[in-house]
Parts: C-alpha cells; sequence; structure tokens
C-alpha cells in the first residue's frame, strides 16, 4: 500500500485550526519583523540618500519610494480580503473568516496612505493635490469599498453572519481592482502608467528602482507582521471560551 | 401510494410560473400602496429643484451641470427606495418562504428586481425629460439622457438590491446600505453622465451605451448570485 502524497505540507492544512494558526504565526512573526525592520530601514535609506534625483521631478520624485509599495499594498490587501472571504464563504473556514477581518483596516490605512502620497506628490508635480483622474477616483472607490465592508461588519452582531455578510461584499466589490489596474491604460490620465510589470524591465534606471523594489518587499513584510498581530488578536478574541486560550492566558 | 401522494399535492410550478407570480405580486402590492411609489420620485423632483436655487438659475450653467445632477438624483432616489425591497417579506416572514421553494432563488430575486425597477427606474427614465426641461438640457442631449437612464437605472437597482440584501436583518439599514452600494454605483454614474453629454455636444454615444449595455449583462449574471447568497445569510443569522 502507498499512502497517498498529500498536495501540500501538514503545516498549510493545520493553518485551519486557530490554536494552530495562532502558534504557526507566533512563530513566523520574529522572521518577518525582522525582515520587516531591516528592508525598510534600508530601502529608505537607499532611497533617500543615495538613488539619483529624477531628471524632470527633481528629489520630489522620492515621494514614489512610499507611494507605490503602500498603493500596491492596498490592492493586495483587498485581494487577499476576498479571497480569505470566499474560503470562509465556500469552506466554511473560521480562520478565513479572521483573515478577511484582520485586512479590512489594514488596506484601508495603506489606500490613505497611497492617496495622501499621491496628493503631495500631485501638488509639485500636477501643481493641484488632487484631480479627479481615474486612477486617482478607482482608488478613491478602493477606499470607500474598505469602510463599507468595515462598517457592514461592525454593523452585524452574529460574528459568523457579519463575516459571511462582508465576504459576499468583498467579492461584488473585487470588479474594482481590476479597473484601478488598467485606469491609466484604459483611459487618458494624468497619473504615469504602472512602474512594475512582470514582463518588461521598468522604464527607469536600476538604481532607482531597485530600492523600490526593496521597499514594496519591505511593505509587504510589514503587511505580514500587522496582519498575524490582528488575526492572532482576533483568533484569542473569538476563541476566548476554548480551554487552550484560558491555559494560554493563565500561563503567562 | 406515491402517485396518490402527488396528485394530492399541488403540482410543481414551473419557472416562468414562478417569476410570473412574483412579479405580478411584488408589482401589485407596490400599487397597492401609493405613496412608497410616489416617493422616490418627489424625491428625484426635489432634489434636482435645489441646484438651481443653490448652485444657481442660469440656464447656461444649469445646461452644463443638467447631465451629471440628473443622474446623481436618480441614483439617490433609486438608493432610497432600495431598503423596502426585501424588507416587508422579511418581516412579514414570507421572504422565508421564498427561501424556501424548489427554484432557483436567483429566478425569484430576479423578478423582485425587475419589479422594482419597474416602479422606480423605468419612472424615472419617463420623468427625465420633463426635469431636463426644468434644468435647459439642450433637447438634442434628452434622447441620451433616456436611453442611458433606460440602461443604466436596472444596474442601479441590481447592485442596489445586493445591498438591500445584506442589510435586511439590520434594524437600521438605512445609512449603512448607501456606505455599501454607492461605491458600487460610481462606474454607472461616470458612463451614464458622459453619454448625456456626449449626445448634448452630438459626439457618437454608442460607446458609452455599449459600457452602460456590458454593466447591465454583467449585473443581470453576476448580481443574482449574490443577491440570493445575501438574502441566505441575512435570514439565517
Amino acid at each position: 500500500m502507498v499512502e497517498k502524497k498529500k498536495w501540500l505540507p501538514r503545516w498549510f492544512y493545520q493553518l485551519a485550526s486557530p490554536r494552530w494558526c495562532f502558534q504557526i504565526c507566533g512563530k513566523l512573526l520574529p522572521g518577518f519583523s525582522v525582515a520587516a525592520l531591516v528592508l525598510l530601514l534600508g530601502g529608505m535609506v537607499w532611497a533617500l540618500l543615495f538613488a539619483p534625483a529624477d531628471y524632470q521631478q527633481g528629489n520630489s520624485f522620492r515621494i514614489i519610494y512610499l507611494h507605490v509599495p503602500s498603493a500596491i499594498l492596498a490592492q493586495s490587501c483587498y485581494m487577499l480580503m476576498a479571497v480569505a472571504g470566499a474560503i470562509g464563504l465556500i469552506w466554511k473556514m473560521k480562520v478565513a473568516d479572521m483573515v478577511a477581518k484582520s485586512c479590512a483596516p489594514i488596506g484601508a490605512t495603506m489606500a490613505v496612505l497611497a492617496l495622501l502620497t499621491g496628493a503631495i506628490w500631485g501638488k509639485p508635480t500636477w501643481g493641484s493635490w488632487w484631480v479627479w483622474d481615474a486612477r486617482l477616483t478607482s482608488m478613491l472607490i478602493l477606499l470607500f469599498l474598505y469602510l463599507g465592508v468595515m462598517a457592514l461588519n461592525s454593523a452585524i452582531e452574529s460574528e459568523s453572519t457579519a463575516a459571511q455578510a462582508s465576504a459576499v461584499l468583498s467579492l461584488v466589490g473585487l470588479v474594482n481592482i481590476p479597473i484601478i489596474k488598467y485606469s491609466v491604460e484604459w483611459w487618458n490620465t494624468l497619473h504615469q502608467p504602472a512602474t512594475f510589470k512582470l514582463t518588461e524591465r521598468p522604464a527607469m534606471p536600476a538604481d532607482m528602482w531597485v530600492p523600490l523594489l526593496v521597499m514594496v518587499v519591505g511593505f509587504y513584510c510589514f503587511f505580514a507582521v500587522t496582519l498575524m498581530l490582528r488575526l492572532r488578536n482576533e483568533i484569542l478574541r473569538r476563541e476566548r471560551r476554548s480551554g487552550w486560550v484560558r491555559d494560554l492566558l493563565l500561563s503567562k | 401510494m406515491n402517485q396518490q401522494l402527488g396528485a394530492s399535492r399541488r403540482p410543481d410550478i414551473g419557472m416562468g410560473a414562478l417569476f410570473a407570480a412574483t412579479l405580478k405580486r411584488d408589482l401589485k402590492l407596490s400599487l397597492r400602496r401609493k405613496s412608497e411609489l410616489v416617493n422616490p420620485l418627489i424625491f428625484f423632483l426635489m432634489v434636482i429643484t435645489l441646484f438651481p436655487l443653490g448652485v444657481s438659475p442660469e440656464p447656461g450653467f444649469l445646461a452644463e451641470l443638467a447631465p451629471g445632477v440628473i443622474w446623481v438624483a436618480a441614483l439617490l432616489a433609486t438608493l432610497l427606495s432600495m431598503d423596502s425591497l426585501f424588507r416587508t417579506d422579511f418581516d412579514d416572514g414570507s421572504l422565508e418562504q421564498l427561501l424556501l421553494s424548489p427554484q432557483p432563488l436567483m429566478l425569484v430575486v430576479v423578478a423582485k428586481v425587475l419589479a422594482h425597477w419597474m416602479l422606480t427606474g423605468l419612472a424615472l427614465t419617463l420623468v427625465a425629460p420633463l426635469i431636463s426641461v426644468m434644468l435647459f438640457l439642450p433637447a438634442e442631449g434628452v434622447p441620451g439622457l433616456m436611453l442611458s437612464l433606460l440602461l443604466g437605472t436596472p444596474t442601479l437597482s441590481l447592485v442596489g438590491a445586493i445591498g438591500a440584501a445584506l442589510t435586511v436583518g439590520l434594524k437600521r439599514g438605512g445609512v449603512l446600505i448607501s456606505l455599501l452600494v454607492l461605491p458600487l454605483y460610481i462606474p454607472v454614474l461616470i458612463f451614464g453622465t458622459g453619454a448625456v453629454q456626449a449626445a448634448v455636444t452630438g459626439l457618437p454615444l454608442g460607446g458609452y451605451l455599449a459600457l452602460l449595455g456590458a454593466l447591465l449583462a454583467l449585473g443581470i449574471v453576476l448580481a443574482p448570485l449574490a443577491i440570493g447568497a445575501a438574502l441566505r445569510i441575512s435570514v439565517s443569522g
């Protein structure tokens, strides 16, 4: 008899259990925290002090090192929220619901950060804080979607109903993601096209985009850290009546 | 034995019959409550009236503003009427009966949304020429306005119904539903006003109408799924 091979390693299946997920996140946290700290600090110093100034925009372009990562992350976070919501809806997995719930505030913060840095960058470059341009508007809609999901989540008292309802809403809102992504290509906009593409080299020189890439990866690590922290809190809050949480809290 | 049992029960009704029955019931119920029927229209007119008073009564300026104002007012009027879509059925328990029926829920949902649209979206479309005169919209813009409303308002009803289904179990769903639904209305608003503006300036409006039609097609296919899922969640929760 040959033992049937599992597709994925064992810890992946264990993530579905709140208790195991809590522990696995606890093990991953230090690594991601160090990576986030090193990448963000290193990337920031590199970007602000050593990357060359833009020939047109001078030093004002350096805000790209905050703007692009936060914008990318705001969209990825929405995707994660929707996918986690779908998993929660289909397989009734509690941890997926918790991931979706923890994603929303982080994503909303990132969307705000992207909009703010965009406004600050827009003032010297376009001459105004805000233009009603397709990219900006669709990003604003993304923020509204996050706020809607959060409002719905807090309005429904039953936790499982709240999670399911917000999952449906976030799946509906998913139509906005391609609109944001392609808004710079479908419409004639002031906003410049995407910096990173999978199939082409970036249009800017390497000593400009490499620090940007470092910042993007750093932001992802930072996101992972905040998500795991929120997720662990959420697990503890929701599983507060189970034995292992009580044991854990009493042992401290 | 089985046959006898089957014969003693009422014969199962087909999908078409169910669709027609739901549509008829919803229309009849709405037509009996006249106030709910007229309220969105009055609201539409009132919002339109506020703009000349609040912004400027100057005809040229109003004509420029008209496409956007009419569309925003139509959007708000639809939104206002959305909350009652499932509310009464939820309160008297008939929504649960609908959920229990063996026919696909999507079908019932489409019938209900269609009934809602016939009494709000269609009515708004028919009132639109009057409004366009009030706001000095050039006559060339009126066909564009009506066509865009005709294609756009069903999408508004479909998307709004998702919000209504998600909030039907809540006591105060009123503000929440606008929070959930308004961001999703923005694409319809953009292409709707775009169509009217194109019609006013004499540009071809086929592209805008095609996009509105595409949104509607997407809505008809996907929104009933989401509405059905949301209703099941709201009722079971």
